[in-house]
């Protein structure tokens, strides 16, 4: 029995092998050149902490001690526990159009939540001890302690959800998603308050970012299965049709009623800043008109929320490659969304309001070289993972409301 | 344009607001507000609960004993920076870092001295937003002197405390591989013995007051229950309750 279950799953692992390699040379250059990122970002991480020193490495300092990693590690786990909303639609609350996109959502999220981990991991500079002390000595009243255990409580469930699906084993499966849905909801709002509970900083301080990154969370999780889903198509040379179509289309709709919300959280936040005490009107000041002008108007404004939201109103959800462009730009644009909130928090000195000659001017912050590669690696992961996990999982052929949304169909043509 | 930032009046008005609230927060560790001052509010002797009670009686409203804190007589600093001089040789603090500096501002309209020297350092807040942050206890405030002390075997270097310190007071040790902050020389002196912290003893002006606020008898409490010169203390709206007082004179 046991040598039968082995052969079986070495024949699974040859096959998924062959399909790795004969992907052809578009997939396996991409697969290489993740693969290459990925290396990259880890051996880069792993001098930085462990050989240079994270001060002689990284470009953050004593006054901008949090910055690219940390942005790029929220980039990644909310993203995540927004695939698995977007998920959850579907294969949990039931929601057919919601169904072709499940199970990649699912594995997607375990991908982005481990593409997240990995780069948290090359920025804390003892990442051994947390390890120890996370258990050892917890401090309940810490916002980056519950980070720690609900994101890990989050990772398993997503597991879990995951192989059960794929063993279409619908009730555990459900049931873990359920308790994933609870973890990553719990996780993103605190993730939030790790920032909006510190007193000291002026623009973080406040509910605004719980709520701001469960929106957010909604709003990516559907650009990113979208922009994934359409590769994956790609990968598999087929065309998306049946079931896939209408799906998108859902989904589409979905992230433009997501990114108007989003577009009036940053307004409404804008606006209430005009009206914000010293350090509040300083950063307004640096992103409307300073230093953040360019990633504020530019990146944020114009490529995360204009132009994709025309784009996905002129796609009508039909046309599946303007909608890709329009996600992939949001995607893109996120990525500073989640930079310039945690710099913007952090520069205006916090001796500002003495007006002394040391902090007379807001600090700067510019990430160094070996500082993006571990973010690249980050992303090296993801894509490498994303990539392997379509072949592996021979492109989720058999994706769960697939076969019935066709049965159903044909249902109903009867 | 319809805001400027850099409007320093406007600043000042702000913290003129002092609510209800802050001064019922400073009477509960026996500070009045009695005014403003660029940068901070005025808390001064108080002495509702002083008039009501003999001395003594009411220093047992402080949280701790000894209740360790500073007076900086703000106006008596030269800026020789030996202070600065004195920590980093006492606490071996490295050329990148700091646990205490001394910041210069420019003070044209004033008469005579026309810059002022204002030493900071960590102000081992009675409501520490560092030790609140820290996930794993490596920063924690001493239960009977109130020191804000760091165990460095246990710091993750998350440097979240950093960011959750509203007075820059922390930096991150390469050689301890941990936060490294003032912890008002215990480590390196009072643990020892000594009775005061390097920063105090090398200053030539005597600006650096150290001592028991706890106790009628000594200086730092006398100075800071005194009625005629306002004290005061930085980032008060953070709430931290900070037990570095700042004064005049
Ligand atoms: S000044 Fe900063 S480091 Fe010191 S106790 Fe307060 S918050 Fe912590
Ligand atoms: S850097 Fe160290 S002391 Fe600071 S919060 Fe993280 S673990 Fe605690």
């Amino acid at each position: 029995m046991e040598d039968r279950k082995r052969s079986v799953f070495i024949s699974v692992l040859k096959d998924a092998l062959n399909r790795v390699f004969s992907g052809g040379p578009f997939y396996l250059s991409f697969l290489s050149l993740f693969g290459i990122l990925f290396i990259a970002g880890v051996t880069s991480g792993i001098y930085s902490i462990f050989i240079a020193g994270s001060r002689h490495a990284y470009g953050t300092y004593r006054e901008i001690p949090l910055a690219l990693l940390i942005a790029t590690y929220i980039f990644f786990v909310v993203t995540s526990t927004g695939l698995c909303l977007v998920s959850s639609i579907g294969h949990i609350f039931g929601v057919q159009d919601f169904m072709p996109i499940a199970k990649r959502a699912i594995l997607l999220s375990v991908i982005t939540i481990m593409s997240g981990f990995l780069v948290i991991g090359l920025e804390l500079e003892n990442p051994f001890r947390m390890a120890i002390y996370l258990f050892a000595s917890p401090n309940f009243s810490s916002n980056i302690w519950w980070m720690g255990v609900l994101y890990s409580f989050e990772v398993v469930f997503l597991i879990v959800e995951f192989i059960f699906i794929m063993r279409n084993n619908h009730k555990v499966s459900e049931a873990a998603g359920l308790l994933g849905i609870f973890f990553g909801v719990a996780a993103i709002s605190n993730l939030g308050g790790v920032f909006a509970m510190l007193q000291g900083r002026e623009y973080w301080y406040g509910p605004y970012l719980p709520i701001f990154f469960i929106a957010s969370a909604l709003m990516m999780g559907c650009a990113v299965i979208i922009f994934f889903t359409v590769i994956a198509y790609w990968i598999k040379g087929d065309t998306i049709d049946g079931p896939m179509t209408s799906s998108l289309k859902i989904v589409g709709k979905l992230t433009i009623l997501m990114l108007a919300v989003i577009m009036f959280f940053t307004i409404w936040r804008m606006v209430a800043m005009t009206v914000g005490g010293t350090e509040k009107l300083l950063v307004l000041d640096a992103l409307v008109k300073g230093p953040y002008a360019f990633n504020f108007w530019v990146l944020e404004v114009t490529l995360g929320m204009i132009v994709p939201f025309v784009l996905l109103l002129w796609s009508k959800g039909r046309r599946i490659g303007i909608m890709f462009i329009a996600v992939a730009l949001m995607i893109f644009s996120t990525f500073f969304v989640r930079l310039d909130m945690v710099v913007a928090g952090e520069i205006v000195p916090q001796y500002w309001e003495m007006g002394v000659k040391e902090f007379s001017q807001l600090h700067t912050y510019a990430p160094t070289w070996k500082e993006i590669l571990v973010a690249l690696g980050g992303v090296g992961f993801c894509g490498a993972a994303f990539m392997l996990g379509e072949k592996l999982f021979n492109g989720f052929r058999e994706a769960p409301g697939v076969e019935e949304a066709k049965i159903g169909k044909a249902d109903s043509e009867l | 344009m319809i805001f400027k930032p850099l409007d320093k009046d406007k600043i000042f008005e702000k913290s003129g607001n002092i609510s209800e609230l802050d001064r019922r927060e400073f009477l509960k560790i026996g500070l009045a507000v009695t005014g403003i001052f660029a940068g901070g509010s005025i808390v001064s002797a108080v002495s509702a609960a002083e008039k009501l009670f003999p001395r003594g009686t009411y220093a047992e409203k402080y949280p701790y004993k000894p209740h360790y804190s500073m007076v900086i007589r703000v106006d008596q600093c030269i800026g020789c920076r030996r202070c600065e001089k004195g920590c980093v040789a006492t606490n071996a603090v490295p050329d990148y870092g700091w646990r205490t500096k001394v910041l210069e501002r420019e003070v044209p309209q004033a008469i005579g001295q026309k810059r002022e020297f204002i030493p900071v350092q960590c102000n081992q807040c009675n409501n520490p937003p560092c030790v609140r942050a820290c996930p794993v206890k490596a920063t924690y405030k001493d239960k009977a002197n109130g020191i804000v002390m760091m165990d460095n075997k246990k710091c993750i270097g998350c440097k979240i405390c950093m960011a959750a310190c509203p007075y820059n007071a922390r930096y991150f040790n390469e050689e301890k591989s941990a936060i490294d902050k003032c912890d008002f020389c215990f480590e390196s002196r009072l643990s020892r013995g000594e009775k005061n912290t390097a920063c105090s003893v090398t200053c030539p002006a005597d600006v650096r007051v150290f001592g028991d606020l706890s106790n009628p008898k000594d200086r730092v409490y006398q100075l800071i229950h005194q009625l005629q010169k306002p004290v005061w203390v930085l980032k008060q709206e953070t709430f931290a309750k900070p037990n570095i007082f700042y004064m005049k004179g």
